[in-house]
């Protein structure tokens, strides 16, 4: 990863956070709503690969998780955000022709994330984790996420890449 | 493609020390390691919400104690002017009606009650995916917002403060599931606990197995030791619901909260609590009911429930 993607990196990251903790959570939408992180991270690592993807996940995470208003564990964002990372790195070599695959990784991607989180939330005794609230919040936000998609990850890959290109020149 | 080594690595080292962490921070007290990690993240990134919430919701800065009155009057005259002044403001500002609404009714509510409240903003709400159901709040230690101290909006209830840094502050909400709330039935003096049950109303859970209690019963915070994490006289909810349960040690019911819990703007912090228990008097300014005192003659308490001389200071 070249200093300079790394800068936009961190920069993405901290407005996608920004934005989602001031005005993203407080729509009154139906439903949990889009997780402007994650597809933020799926973004960049489908252009810069498995490894520099587990590393920006794991980096977004803990700005999640650190960030307020938290009341859950530091690590937790952490966690899922750089699996998330690492598997959405593995498919960078595809997402640049197609839009379909881009959109079933941000899909299988979306509902990973939610699983993950709830799997590791309840191996530590949350118990605000329940059947019911796991269910709708996986269905909305698997579909807020789809729909957000083809609106941040085209312009987020572009950026990466970009970055890539001045990085090789100079 | 194929992963190398070194990428395997990299994902083991990240992945154990998250898990690390969370271990560390589900054990941990209140002075763990990463404790102080959030505590400080937050001294940064409260005042870049600020910002943020700032441009994203141009309202004027509410952040503004209001000074404890001996007299009432002079109370009432300083709160009127203060209103005045607000409401010329608005012609001139982007404040809206709902807003200027709820900062009214917060105004009341000290007048009645003589809580001393430090309004906020709320500049941030948590992701939801977290199942956490806590606010950000553009008021801190600069303020006088202590942990443990209660937060409600002009309506009723909304939940406690659970972490300050400088100029934020986080809220649990009493829709968490991990909230819990002492109550008492305004109607039947039964008491209670609420607990939060994400989106769904809050759950009431009656200590006398035979506690009268209807659908329409006003509840109010029953108030905490010291008053500190919650003061007594408080608003919360209207029962939706009562479960038949004939026998059971509990009495259950269902609360459906006065405050919208999921669209907050302005929230007021309880920053130091009257030496009476206000009891009933914000039951007659929400819905009037027949055992509802009028304001000006609350009855002296009985000892018990008399809190105690104000435990924090400005």
């Amino acid at each position: 990863m070249t200093v300079s993607r790394a800068l936009l990196s961190a920069l993405l990251m901290l407005c996608a956070a920004l934005l989602q903790i001031t005005v993203i959570n407080r729509l009154p939408l139906p439903g949990t709503g889009p997780d402007l992180v994650l597809l933020i991270v799926i973004g960049l690592a489908m252009v810069s690969g498995p490894t520099p993807g587990a590393v920006t996940g794991f980096a977004a995470g803990l700005l999640v998780d650190l960030m307020p208003p938290t009341a859950t564990e530091v690590g937790l964002w952490a966690f899922v955000y750089c699996c998330i990372g690492y598997l959405a790195g593995q498919v960078q070599v595809d997402a640049r022709r197609s839009a379909v695959v881009v959109l079933a990784t941000v899909g299988a991607l979306s509902a990973a994330a939610v699983g993950l989180y709830a799997a590791i939330a309840l191996l530590f005794g949350d118990s605000r984790v329940t059947v019911a609230l796991f269910v709708s919040t996986l269905v909305s936000t698997v579909l807020y996420d789809l729909l957000l998609a083809p609106f941040v990850i085209p312009g987020v890959m572009a950026l990466a890449r970009r970055t890539a290109v001045n990085s090789a020149v100079l | 493609m194929r992963d190398s080594r070194r990428t395997r690595v990299v994902l083991a080292i990240l992945l154990l020390t998250a898990f690390t962490f969370i271990t560390i921070d589900a054990r941990g007290g209140d002075n763990s390691l990463l404790d102080r990690a959030r505590q400080a993240a937050g001294s940064v990134l409260g005042p870049v919400e600020r910002a943020a919430g700032a441009v994203v919701n141009p309202v004027r800065d509410f952040v503004d104690g209001f000074s404890s009155i001996n007299s009432n009057q002079d109370r009432i005259d300083e709160l009127s002017a203060e209103n005045n002044r607000l409401q010329q403001e608005l012609l001139n500002s982007d404040l809206n009606s709902a807003q200027l609404d709820q900062f009214n009714k917060l105004m009341h509510i000290t007048a009645v009650t003589n809580y001393d409240l430090i309004t906020a903003n709320v500049i941030g709400v948590a992701v939801p995916g977290g199942y956490a159901h806590t606010i950000a709040i553009d008021a801190g230690t600069i303020d006088g917002i202590k942990r443990e101290q209660t937060v409600m909006s002009g309506d009723g209830l909304v939940g406690r403060v659970i972490a300050v840094t400088r100029t934020t502050a986080t809220v649990l909400l009493i829709s968490d599931p991990e909230s819990k709330v002492g109550a008492r039935d305004a109607r039947s003096q039964e008491l209670g606990v609420i607990a939060g049950s994400g989106n769904d109303p809050l759950n009431f859970q009656l200590f006398n197995g035979q506690a009268s209690v209807d659908v329409g019963d006003p509840v109010l915070t029953s108030g905490s030791k010291g008053d500190r994490p919650f003061v007594p006289g408080i608003p919360i909810g209207e029962v939706s619901h009562v479960f038949a349960t004939p026998g059971e040690l509990y009495r259950q019911a269902k609360v459906t909260p006065y405050a919208d819990l999921t669209s907050l703007t302005v929230v007021g912090v309880v920053v130091s609590a009257p030496r009476k228990d206000p009891r009933d008097v914000l039951v007659a300014t929400e819905t009037p009911s027949p055992t509802a005192e009028p304001s000006q003659s609350i009855s002296p308490q009985p000892s018990d429930s008399v809190s105690p001389a104000p435990s924090t200071s400005p």
